[in-house]
């Protein structure tokens, strides 16, 4: 009943297909991660319209599924700008942009939660504010959100199996034009369905041990 | 050295400080004392900006730090603060927390820098704890660190918001020890304290604040054995 003979052939290219989700979900994490960040500095900050240009973001990044944001952006962008964008940076662009939006909540949050007292001693220490921030609040803050951001990298991962509908060549994508071909369908996703999951294991131990290694402060 | 003249400030509709004017002397010594909320600590704070005054002035060496444009950061990385929670940096190294603002802000060399914090480590005895982070501390050491890094700024001005409120009994005294070899340096000090054996001992002046007024002040051998007014009287009955 199984025949995993039948797909061997295709093994070969499987490789690349890896390769090209792993670079999306680095990609649009590093994308998600800054955006995010500038969009939490942004929530924190006391300039009130960009306050609200913020929230009205994440609301609505936050309220419309991720497929139609990736949809719009791959179908609608060229249609409204007259510009060519490939499905690659449609995927990366639409998937770091929904990813911010969770990221600067996270971040807020953190920011949020280091204590006061750590703002008053750099401030009486007469510390420039940019400074405080990127050297003494920032990597406290990063600390404490540390496993909600490996999460949020992992949901990436795990999400970006979505691209493979607009065209790109990535692992599901790799799957489902083999099943096409074989007719082995079990075979085929059954292969993609490990890749991930050895995958997100993999991005898990990576984050144990940062997070251990971002322990030798407590 | 520090002037303040019909400073007033209101948390909403709360007066926490009125029409307080005070004048401390450079290398003077002066304790802050009172019940809880009545404005002790809010007033220290104002003097590096901490808060912000509703009203009057604040001269630190000729300058009004309450005007427009002047520069806060300066004012402030000459009048040092130790906080209740010490307040160290966590993400640092006890060197670290103590080299940081000295290149940062004074813009000094690392070695430099370094030189400077571990004579400080070492004046006030925990050389050996450079390179420890803080959590690693107890609070009587973190304290310590806290008041060598506000020392390692130079400032002439040093502020201490209940320095030893938040430690265990067993370490006021390294910490209070640590104040009173500083009180004898010439810098100038300004401390809200409930210590009041600790206050009479170091402080030139004793400033006693009651419902955001400036009750009284006098030298602690006045005001500890006369007290002119009736609050300071009911007040000293309750905490000697």
């Amino acid at each position: 009943m199984l025949n995993f003979q039948a797909i061997a052939s295709y093994l070969p290219t499987l490789g690349k297909a890896i390769s090209l989700t792993l670079e999306f979900t680095l990609l649009s994490t590093i994308l998600g991660f800054i955006w995010g960040t500038l969009l939490s500095l942004i929530k924190i900050s006391k300039v009130r319209p960009l306050q609200l240009f913020a929230q009205g973001y994440t609301s609505v990044f936050r309220g419309t599924p991720l497929l139609v944001q990736l949809m719009l952006i791959y179908y609608a962008t060229p249609q409204l700008l007259n510009i060519n964008i490939t499905a690659l940076q449609a995927g990366v662009l639409t998937f770091g942009l929904n990813s911010a939006a969770y990221i600067s909540e996270s971040i807020r949050g953190g920011i949020q939660a280091v204590s006061r007292g750590q703002w008053e001693a750099a401030m009486s220490l007469g510390i420039p504010k940019w400074r405080m921030m990127l050297n003494i609040i920032f990597p406290q803050a990063l600390k404490s959100i540390l496993p909600s951001l490996i999460n949020e990298s992992i949901a990436l991962l795990k999400d970006s199996s979505m691209v493979s509908i607009i065209g790109v060549a990535d692992t599901m994508r790799w799957a489902t034009l083999v099943q096409a071909k074989t007719f082995r369908a079990f075979e085929s996703f059954i292969i993609a369905a490990a890749v991930y999951y050895v995958l997100v294991m993999c991005l898990t131990a990576i984050g144990r041990r940062i997070e251990r290694r971002s322990r030798v402060s407590d | 050295m520090i002037k303040i003249e019909h400073l007033a400030k209101h948390f909403g509709t709360l007066e926490v400080l009125k029409d307080i004017s005070l004048e401390i002397q450079k290398g003077e010594v002066v304790a802050i004392i009172g019940p809880s909320g009545s404005g002790k600590s809010t007033l220290l704070r104002c003097i590096n900006l901490l808060e912000k005054p509703d009203g009057g002035s604040i001269t630190i060496d000729g300058i009004n730090i309450l005007e427009k444009g002047v520069d806060i950061a300066k004012i402030r990385s000459n009048v040092g603060m130790v906080f209740q929670h010490f307040n160290l940096f966590g993400n640092m190294t006890v060197l670290k927390n103590m080299i940081y603002a000295p290149m940062v802000v004074l813009g000094l060399g690392k070695e430099e820098a370094t030189d400077r914090a571990m004579a400080l480590l070492r004046r006030v005895g925990l050389e050996e704890k450079a390179h420890q982070y803080p959590s690693r501390l107890s609070g009587g050491q973190q304290q310590r660190v806290a008041i060598a890094r506000a020392l390692a700024m130079q400032p002439e001005v040093l502020l201490f918001d209940e320095p030893t409120s938040a430690l265990d009994p067993e370490m006021v005294k390294e910490v209070l020890d640590v104040i009173k070899d500083l009180a004898h340096t010439g810098i100038t000090m300004v401390l809200v304290t409930h210590e009041m054996g600790f206050a009479r001992e170091v402080a030139d002046q004793i400033c006693f604040l009651d419902g955001g007024v400036l009750a009284e002040k006098a030298t602690p051998d006045v005001f500890f054995s006369s007290p002119k007014s009736e609050r300071a009287r009911q007040f000293l009955a309750k905490v000697l």
